[in-house]
Formats: structure tokens, C-alpha cells, sequence
């Protein structure tokens, strides 16, 4: 053995670092780089004058970032949606997973497990034009409600309070699925004789998941919900961009949407960069203390 | 036995009932998209469709298809899946490697991987990366969609936590032969580990199909433009101000039939690799999430 592992270490190692080569130049082009364009952040960016001679200008943009009207509601929102998705999307797929457990028909819980991560694969793009025509006034979804209860068109889009609403509920029948095969396969992962102790102690099912499932699944879901601090200012661009509209950005407007249409749109790059720059500092403090808790706490760790 | 007794026949019932209609309600909108390509354009623009088409007819499809936009957008989008699989797939595998290996064995490893988990944890965001595109003259380049997607930290990391269960004795079999770090990659780490390379790629293939915003902002030219970009553009947003369309073009383009067979079109190729999707996926998943 020695023999080996003497010719193991002798073995030259110059192959493992041209090996991270391509990868090493990908990263340090397009994810270093642009950590280091940050700093026109600090900057009145003018792209003529390029990064060297634009005037530097300290903190004035967050400052400006946190005193306008229009930005300080954006950050307000992507708190408000994102915190709506973190615990719905935690609660719901627990729930449902409880529920699928309980199926003994095998047929049926595998077709029901199918059908329920299918809008997971699709992109927003293609599911934002289902919904904006399902949703729209007269859509089928309004039409039904008022052929059912007689109400008037409901503004799913086209109001503040009613698009939140939409967001969180689309984001988590997009998802749900994702997170119940999760819970699910730790709910399997049960110790079959428990649940006979608890029979013989005359538990009845209800009992059984009180005091088994839950305690043998609680970990998992501090864990994941550790670790969805790190999103806390996630509130998801890609579907607010497919589902909004000008009717909604005073409670729909988040981060992302904002810091695309005042940085590129508006060419406001400084001040684009700045309030970009701002959801990542938090989102990297918030990820790094989440991670440092789920190894203290339930000993997770990523690799 | 619990399940003997009334109360719980009761609730399983209901419970039954309840979990059909939740998973119905996940592929409905789907099969309404479905109804309305397939209806005629009065019952569809009136949305009246509801789950089954009405006066059906394949003209939106016809029409979706005699498009040449639509079908440069559909070669633009495979060259694009192509392109950014197989360079993705190569550096995460070559990434992966290396970093798979004992700290002792590889000095510089636990650098190395830091330097790539950082960017997991942080990034410069939307505005810096559009000028470091600019910068590189890749606007208008298919290579903006493929080459800042290229490095993955979080498929690295899941393929690295796999490489670390492959025996060490496949490798030190492989070593006395007489073989370098190249050739155990690709004849030892590469085989056992196909499923997982599978998947992976399974999910390159799906996000690369699905991403939209990068043709949006990169590409100017909008005939150079993905389907899912065109999709979110012409269909989503109804924004022509981008694409020169004659005014019967874009007239044909707002009938609900046509965008619905263009929304459809767009979600065959992720219904087409579903199956195989899932196949992998838990496995997948609980690996990434819940390791031991």
C-alpha cells in the first residue's frame, strides 16, 4: 500500500491545475470581473470618461438609493413577496408531503408525484403567458368565478395588492412540487419501527405524525428554512418581469425589475450598479450566517 | 390498525380527492394553452375556450410555422442547447475533478474550491456583467448566452460530492497501468458516473432552453434572438418595437390562437425530456439538499 500511495503523490499534480484552467478563466472573466465593475457604484459612471476618470462620488447613491421614494418601496415589496414565498414555500410542500405519505394506492401516489413537479421545468416565460390569459378580466379564471359566486372580474394583474397575491400563489404552485419530493423523501426515511412502538402505545395516526413524522422531519425543514435566508431579497425576477405591468409597480416592483429598468433602460448605470450591489451585500451576509447556522446547528455543510 | 377505523377511512378518502384535484391543478393551465391553439380564432380571441378546443383546426400551428422568425428562433435556441451543454458539461467536469480529490493529494484544493463556492455567495450583479459583455465585443455573439453560464458552482459542487464516492481502487487499479489524471477522468470518473453527468446536463439542457433575459439584453439584433426571448417578447410583452413585422404580421401574431401555439411550441422540447427529468431528479435533488 505504501508503494501506492508513495507513486499517488509523486504523481505530478500539473494536471489537476491545467485541468481548473478553462474554468478558472470563465470565473475570473465573467463573475470576478464584474464584482470588480462594482465600483462604479462609488462612481458617476460616465461611459465615455470610462472607469479610470469618472468622478468618484463616495456613498451619494445608496444614500440617494435609500431617500428616494420609488426605490426604498422596491426594496420594501421584494422584502414583503419574498418573505411570503420563503414561508409558503416551506409550509406548503411540508403539508402536502404529510398528506402524499399518507397514500397507500402506489399507482397513484407516483402519477400524483409526476403531475406536481411539471411546472417546476417550465420557464416563466411560457407560464407568464398561460397565466396573463387565464387571468386577464375576462379570462376562464374570472369568468368561472363569477358564473360560480357572481363577483366582479377580479384584478389579478392589474392591482397591487391583488398581484402580490397572484405572485406568491403562481410561485408556489410553480414550485410546491419541488419541495414536497424533498420532504417526502425524508418522510420515507422514518424508522418503520417507531411507528409500531407508537401502535402499541395506542397512538392512532394522528398521534403517529404529531409526535413521530413531525420530530423526524423538523431538521430538514430548519435547515431548509436556514438556508432560505440567503433569498430573503429574492423575490424572483424572472416571473415578476413575465406577470407585471406599469397598473403594479407600486407593490409589485421589486430589486431586480428596478435595477434593470433604471440601470439599462434608463442608462443610469451608476446608480443601477448601486442598488444591485446593495441586495448582493445583504443577500452574502444574510447566505454566509444562514450556512454558518445549518453547520452549528444540524452539522450541513455543502462540501 | 389505524387505517381500519372510520375516522381515517374518512379522512383518506378525502384526502385522496384532495390530492387529485391539487395535481390536476398543476397541468391544467397547460392543456387550456393546449384548447386554445387548437380552437378557431372567434371562440378563442372571445376567450371562450376553456379545456377543450372549439371548432378545432391546426391553422395557428400552420401559421406559428410559415414565421421565419419563429423558426430562426427555434435554430438560434438548439445551437444555443448545444453549445452551452457541451461547453458546460466540459468545464464542470474538468472543474470537478481536481476538486474531488484529498487535500493532501492536491495541494491548492481547498483554495481552488473557495474560489469557486464565492461565487455562489456573491455577484456583481445585473449592470457590471452587461459592461463586461459590452467590453468583451460579445453583443450580438451567441457566445454571450453561452460562455457567462459556463461556470456553475452549484454543478460543480454536486459533481464533485459525487466523484469523492468513487472507489479509490478504481483509481489506483488505473495508476499501476500506467495511467495520468486525463486519462482516469475519462476512462474511470467518466463511466461510473453517467447518471449523474446525465442529469446535469438534463438541467443545462432545460436552463439553457428556458433562458430568455440574456438574448433580451445581449442581443440587439433581434433576429438573432432565442425562442424563449422571442416568446417573452412578441408574446408575453407584445413588444413589436424590436422585430420589423409588416402590420398584417403583427395583426396575425395578437390572435390568441397563434400565441398560444407559439407558448405550447415552447414548452415540447421540456415535456419531451420530462420523463427522463424525473427519472434522475430525486436522486438529484436529495443529493444537492440533504447530504449525510
Amino acid at each position: 500500500m505504501n508503494l501506492i500511495k508513495s507513486l499517488l503523490d509523486s504523481r505530478q499534480t500539473w494536471q489537476l491545475h491545467a485541468m481548473l484552467v478553462p474554468g478558472i478563466v470563465l470565473a475570473v472573466v465573467f463573475l470576478y470581473l464584474p464584482m470588480l465593475g462594482l465600483v462604479i457604484a462609488f462612481q458617476d459612471f460616465k461611459p465615455w470618461l470610462g472607469f479610470i476618470h469618472s468622478p468618484w462620488v463616495g456613498l451619494d447613491h445608496f444614500r440617494l438609493m435609500l431617500s428616494r421614494e420609488d426605490s426604498v418601496q422596491v426594496i420594501r415589496n421584494t422584502f414583503a413577496i419574498a418573505c411570503l414565498k420563503i414561508v409558503f414555500g416551506l409550509l406548503v410542500p411540508f403539508v402536502f408531503a404529510l398528506l402524499l405519505n399518507e397514500l397507500r394506492h402506489m399507482f397513484f401516489k407516483r402519477l400524483v408525484q409526476t403531475l406536481v413537479y411539471l411546472p417546476h421545468f417550465m420557464s416563466w416565460v411560457i407560464l407568464g403567458g398561460i397565466l396573463i390569459n387565464l387571468l386577464g378580466n375576462s379570462g376562464p379564471v374570472n369568468q368561472l368565478l363569477s358564473s360560480l359566486f357572481g363577483i366582479e372580474p377580479v384584478p389579478f394583474l392589474a392591482d397591487g395588492d391583488w398581484f402580490r397575491f397572484t405572485v406568491v400563489v403562481s410561485d408556489i404552485w410553480k414550485e410546491f412540487g419541488f419541495g414536497t419530493i424533498l420532504f417526502l423523501a425524508a418522510l420515507t426515511a422514518v424508522n418503520p419501527s417507531l411507528y409500531e412502538a407508537a401502535e402499541m402505545d395506542g397512538a392512532g395516526r394522528w398521534q403517529q405524525t404529531l409526535y413521530v413524522t413531525i420530530p423526524a422531519v423538523t431538521p430538514i425543514v430548519i435547515v431548509l428554512g436556514t438556508l432560505s435566508l440567503g433569498s430573503i431579497l429574492n423575490a424572483g425576477f424572472d416571473q415578476i418581469f413575465n406577470l407585471y405591468n406599469a397598473l403594479v409597480y407600486d407593490k409589485g416592483d421589486i430589486i431586480d425589475t428596478f435595477a434593470y429598468r433604471v440601470g439599462l433602460l434608463q442608462t443610469q448605470f451608476s446608480f443601477g450598479a448601486a442598488v444591485g450591489m446593495f441586495k448582493a451585500l445583504i443577500s452574502f451576509v444574510l447566505i454566509v450566517v444562514a450556512y454558518r447556522m445549518a453547520f452549528k446547528f444540524a452539522n450541513y455543510r455543502i462540501f | 390498525m389505524y387505517y381500519k377505523s372510520r375516522k381515517y377511512r374518512l379522512f383518506y378518502i378525502c384526502n385522496f380527492a384532495f390530492l387529485l384535484v391539487a395535481s390536476i391543478a398543476c397541468v391544467l393551465p397547460l392543456i387550456h394553452i393546449l384548447a386554445v391553439s387548437f380552437s378557431a380564432k372567434e371562440p378563442a380571441n372571445a376567450q371562450a375556450v376553456g379545456l377543450w378546443p372549439i371548432g378545432f383546426n391546426t391553422d395557428a400551428y400552420k401559421q406559428t410555422f410559415s414565421n421565419p422568425n419563429f423558426l430562426k428562433s427555434i435554430v438560434v435556441s438548439i445551437e444555443r442547447v448545444l453549445l452551452g451543454t457541451v461547453i458546460g458539461m466540459a468545464v464542470t467536469v474538468l472543474t470537478a475533478y481536481p476538486l474531488s480529490k484529498m487535500n493532501a493529494r492536491f495541494r491548492g484544493r481547498t483554495m481552488y474550491t473557495w474560489f469557486f463556492v464565492f461565487t455562489m455567495l456573491f455577484n456583481g450583479g445585473l449592470i457590471p456583467t452587461y459592461m463586461v459583455i459590452q467590453k468583451m465585443h460579445l453583443m450580438n455573439s451567441i457566445w454571450a448566452l453561452v460562455l457567462p453560464g459556463a461556470v456553475s458552482a452549484w454543478n460543480m459542487v454536486l459533481l464533485l460530492n459525487f466523484f469523492k464516492t468513487v472507489p479509490r481502487e478504481l483509481e489506483e487499479a488505473a495508476l499501476i497501468d500506467g495511467a495520468n489524471h486525463i486519462k482516469t477522468l475519462w476512462y474511470i470518473y467518466l463511466p461510473v458516473s453517467m447518471p449523474s453527468l446525465a442529469t446535469l446536463s438534463l438541467f443545462t439542457m432545460v436552463a439553457h432552453w428556458n433562458s430568455w433575459f440574456d438574448g433580451m439584453i445581449y442581443l440587439t439584433d433581434a433576429q438573432k434572438w432565442p425562442l424563449s426571448t422571442l416568446l417573452q417578447t412578441i408574446v408575453v410583452t407584445e413588444d413589436f418595437s424590436k422585430i420589423n413585422m409588416r402590420p398584417e404580421d403583427v395583426k396575425l401574431i395578437s390572435n390568441e390562437t397563434v400565441k398560444a401555439s407559439q407558448i405550447f411550441i415552447g414548452a415540447i422540447p421540456i415535456l419531451l425530456v420530462y420523463p427522463f427529468l424525473q427519472k434522475y431528479f430525486v436522486k438529484g435533488m436529495v443529493l444537492g439538499a440533504v447530504k449525510e
